[in-house]
């Protein structure tokens, strides 16, 4: 099980990686839980969580070779 | 040139088999809004403008620096120090005189955003801060109006297509759909001080320009329901798909009374650092506007304040009050020591997202001691 994690903007900036493999998480709960335990600075930004190109809200399973995209908002124009 | 036909201009266009002069009427019949002449805007601004785009308004209160010529291509060095709407419209009405360009030299707010946007088909975000882009998403979700998105920050750009209902799917998402709250305002980086690649917000800008003509024209598919990250140094475009928030986590303000009172600079300023406020912060906003306070303690609980005009609501029967408040003006409720102020205030978002209500920090004692000192102190301040 691995599960393929694609960085954007201030999240690649704590992660110093625009995409990560992580493996042997249930859940995109897990998969937060792990990434602010390994990369701390991450509690403290804002950032919305995609599986599979899809937004979620909630906690959603994840399958064995999945990508969560994590997106933080940013304002500048 | 009053002798050409008004189609010769566009004849690139409209020789297009999916566009043709159906689709440049469409144009010129449309009134487009672009908040921000910086550098979305400017690019936004400079192809609707040559695609024919017949009324575009453009709103910024801001004047032109020297920093902001490296991805502002409208401004030249002789216009520094002017005020971007205005020169905007100055240039763009050079360049397509037919084209109507209404110049509102204000910062958008709850005030007279809804009176500026109905005039308006349509609406291109490109400010540069947070409380103006909540602001834009609400109005435009009050006043249905389709709003193209963008956003830039160094190399990476952002673009969607909010408010404008999917014909195959029937589903309509907003920005807050996405980020329901806006970020702390200690964890974001602006492009002062961040920086961004000028040529950059002049892709996204651009297409932004490309999305609003392809919602008025109905040619392709707009992106709505959706959002694009681009990353100009990889070349990757990666898009996701938005689905609308339950209506329980919707905090956006769902009438126009509630959109006129509703502060999005403290929205997204130090209301959202935390629900407390300091004494320091509430006696300032006290002399800013009037605000409701409550005191939530319970009947015969000492100290007796005199120094402020409250209202007393006890804990006890705060629950079943809570539903008659009127909650127009900002709430400070306060208890003996800020503690149960802080549930209070947590019991009145739940039921009420968007009113305004904190907890004063540290309650009474806090602020006795506060008046206490500031009574001794005053005097010599004053001399």
């Amino acid at each position: 099980m691995e599960i393929n994690v694609l960085t954007f903007g201030q999240v690649t900036d704590i992660t110093a990686e625009t995409s990560l493999k992580i493996p042997d998480v249930k859940n995109t709960d897990e998969l937060i839980q792990l990434l602010e335990k390994t990369y701390p600075a991450l509690k403290s930004i804002q950032y919305s969580i995609a599986v599979n190109r899809k937004m979620i809200q909630e906690n959603t399973m994840l399958q064995n070779e999945d990508t969560v995209a994590i997106l933080p908002p940013f304002s500048g124009g | 040139m009053e002798s050409t036909n008004k189609y010769q201009r566009y004849h690139r266009q409209t020789v297009l088999k999916k566009f043709g002069t159906a689709a440049q009427d469409k144009l010129f019949q449309a009134k487009v809004l672009v908040v921000g002449a910086g550098g979305l805007g400017c690019p936004a601004l400079q192809y609707l403008a040559a695609a024919g785009v017949g009324t575009i308004g453009i709103i910024d209160f801001d004047v032109i620096e020297l920093t902001n010529l490296q991805r502002q291509t409208l401004f030249n060095i002789e216009d520094i120090g002017k005020p971007k709407a205005e020169i905007a419209a100055r240039k763009l009405n050079s360049f397509n005189p037919d084209i109507q360009f209404p110049v509102y030299n204000v910062k958008l707010e709850p005030k007279n955003a809804l009176e500026i946007i109905e005039n308006y088909d349509l609406v291109i975000d490109g400010s540069d801060n947070f409380p103006t882009r909540y602001l834009v998403n609400d109005a435009c979700l009050l006043l249905n109006k389709p709003l193209v998105y963008g956003t830039v920050l160094r190399f990476e750009g952002q673009l969607g297509v909010f408010n404008l209902t999917d014909i195959e799917t029937g589903s309509l998402t907003n920005y807050r759909d996405i980020f329901p709250k806006p970020p702390l305002p200690s964890s974001v980086l602006s492009c002062d001080q961040a920086g961004v690649l000028g040529v950059l917000p002049g892709i996204i800008g651009t297409m932004q320009a490309a999305e609003a003509i392809k919602i008025i024209t109905g040619i392709g598919k707009p992106l709505c329901n959706k959002i694009v990250s681009y990353n100009l140094l990889s070349n990757l475009f990666y898009e996701f798909s938005i689905s609308a928030a339950k209506e329980i986590n919707a905090t956006f303000p769902k009438t126009k009374s509630e959109f006129l009172n509703f502060d999005y600079e403290w929205f997204c300023g130090a209301a959202q650092e935390s629900n407390e406020i300091t004494i320091d912060e509430f006696d300032a906003l006290r002399k800013k506007e009037t605000i409701t306070i409550i005191d939530i303690r319970e009947k015969g609980e000492l100290p007796v304040l005199d120094e402020v005009s409250f209202t007393q609501i006890p804990w006890s029967r705060f629950e079943e009050a809570v539903s008659t408040f009127s909650k127009k003006n900002k709430m400070v409720i306060f208890c003996q020591s800020g503690i149960l102020s802080l549930t209070a205030v947590k019991l009145l978002l739940e039921k009420f997202p968007t009113c305004q209500a904190y907890s004063l920090k540290g309650g009474v004692e806090a602020l006795k001691k506060y008046h206490h000192k500031s009574s001794q102190t005053s005097p010599i301040n004053s001399g």
